[in-house]
Order: structure tokens, then sequence, then C-alpha cells
């Protein structure tokens, strides 16, 4: 299954919702447009929501790595909403869960954002 | 989806193509696949329907399947850089009492004592560089031997309570 992103905007925050893979190719490229483009204009607040999404490859990791940095060198945050266990397991074995700011709750997470 | 009959194929042990069988020890699958980001698939679906048919569970089979995937993206990507002249070899085989993948590409090769450690605090933020942490953290074995040119990854996972376990079950 390919991936899809669409994004919406709460209370200022952007939240990008994924489906599908986010593999090595379409999956990574598309979510690397998404962040670059919502930066580009000049959004600093971005939540991925990645409830539907029920693969990740490392290529996959290092587009969420890329745009995490991407955002925080824009002086923005980008946090993560709604781990699938799969997704939880793999940024656990790679120590990246403890990088990310990881919500489970849209509502609580938008409010988390300064 | 990428259909395997595109590639080379090789089977044998089982005398059929069908994978999912109810014995399989002594099946191999050998796949001579394109450096492409459609191999990557192939041997990722391949790999799926091998280690369902050798008797893993559900968490086990999507292991694998990540394993090999990282290991065929490794051959297609790094190894040979996606040039249409090299080729990826891509073998499945069910021993005795493992499912054995064996991954081969053409590139520059790949030195095992020269890989970062991708949990260091200075390269935790890296984009790449998880591949074969991966592979190693989801297999039970990985070998890794340098062909001059090419790269040969060899990933073991042993099947539970399989022959080698149980040896009065296999005789």
């Amino acid at each position: 299954m390919s991936m899809k992103a669409n994004t919406r905007q709460v209370n200022g925050v952007m939240i990008v919702d994924l489906s599908g893979r986010i593999t090595l190719g379409e999956g990574s490229v598309i979510l690397r447009d998404t962040v670059r483009d919502l930066v580009g204009k000049g959004n600093k607040k971005i939540l991925l929501n990645l409830g539907e999404v029920n693969y990740i490859d490392s290529s996959g990791i290092g587009e969420l790595v890329s745009a995490f940095t991407t955002v925080r060198n824009q002086g923005g945050e980008l946090k993560l909403l709604n781990l699938t266990k799969k997704v939880h397991d793999l940024l656990q074995i790679t120590k990246l869960y403890t990088v990310f700011d990881v919500k489970d709750d849209e509502t609580a997470a938008i409010k988390s954002y300064k | 989806m990428a259909s395997l009959p595109r590639h080379r194929r090789h089977s044998s042990g089982g005398g059929s193509d069908r994978l999912a069988t109810t014995n399989m020890v002594g099946k191999r699958v050998t796949l001579t696949l394109d450096s492409t980001l459609d191999s990557v698939n192939s041997a990722e679906e391949s790999a799926t329907r091998f280690a369902a048919g050798a008797g893993f569970d559900e968490d086990e089979i999507a292991r694998i399947s990540m394993a090999v995937r990282e290991a065929t993206i490794n051959a297609v990507l790094h190894g040979n850089a996606y040039d249409p002249a090299k080729k990826v070899g891509f073998q499945l085989e069910r021993t005795r009492d493992s499912m054995v993948i064996t991954i081969t590409d053409q590139g520059q090769g790949l030195d095992p004592n020269k890989i970062p450690d991708p949990l260091a605090p200075e390269n935790l933020l890296k984009q790449s560089g998880r591949g074969i942490f991966l592979i190693r953290a989801f297999m039970d074995e990985v070998q890794i031997r340098q062909l001059h040119p090419g790269t040969e990854l060899k990933l073991i996972k042993h099947v539970p309570g399989a022959a080698g376990d149980n040896k009065e079950a296999s005789q």
C-alpha cells in the first residue's frame, strides 16, 4: 500500500495524517516533501499522526529524523502522534523514542506546543 | 506489485513453486534480481511467503521480512548503486533447523568492521546507517562476507521446535 499524507490545521498546529508505508522510495519522498513544504511556508508546529502507518523501514526512520531536525533547525517543533506497535518498537530499538516527543492524544498534543 | 516471474527464478527441493508447503526442509528458492526498487519489494514479498510456509509466527515473519528488505536495500542502493549492469543474488533456503537468506551484490564491498554504531550519540540523528543494525536486531545470526568485488549477507533465523531443536522429531 502506498503512502498518503493529508494536512489539516488545528489551533495553529499543522497535523499531517499519514497512512500506509513509509519506506525507501515514494513513501519517504512524500513525507520529505510534505514537511519541507510546511516548513517553507513558515509553519513551526508540526504533528505527524502515524496512527495509520503500519510499516516503516530504515529509510522511513531516516526521513522521520530528517523531518525532526529540519523543523528544529527552523526553530520549530515536530512531534509524533499515535504510534502503531511496530513503529513504536522500531523507535525503541533505534533509541529514537526518547529523541522524539511522542503523544497518544491529539488534543493534549496540540496543547503541548509552546 | 512486482511479480516474481520477471526475474530469473530457480526452485529446488520441493519440486514446486508453491512456497507454503507443510514440509519445507530442503526447499530452496534462488532469484537473480535487477538493482531496482522493485527488486527490494519482490525480495521482501518472497521472504514473507517463504517464512510463513516455514512455520514462523506473525511477529517473526515481520522481523524476517524487514531484515530481508534492509539487506536488499543495502545491495541495490549501497552495493550496486542502482547500476543496471550489476545484479543482486537472492536465495531463500529452509534447512533442517533454520531459514537462511543469502543476498549478494556486486558493489564496492562492505567492511563489517567499519559500520558505524547508529546508537552512538553522535550518530543518533543521522538520516542513514541503521540497516545492518536492524538486520542484526531481527535475525538470530548475520554473516557478512566480502566477495571482492561485492558483499554477501547471510541471514539466519532458527525455526522454533524444528529438527535442530528436537532431533527425535526429525527421525
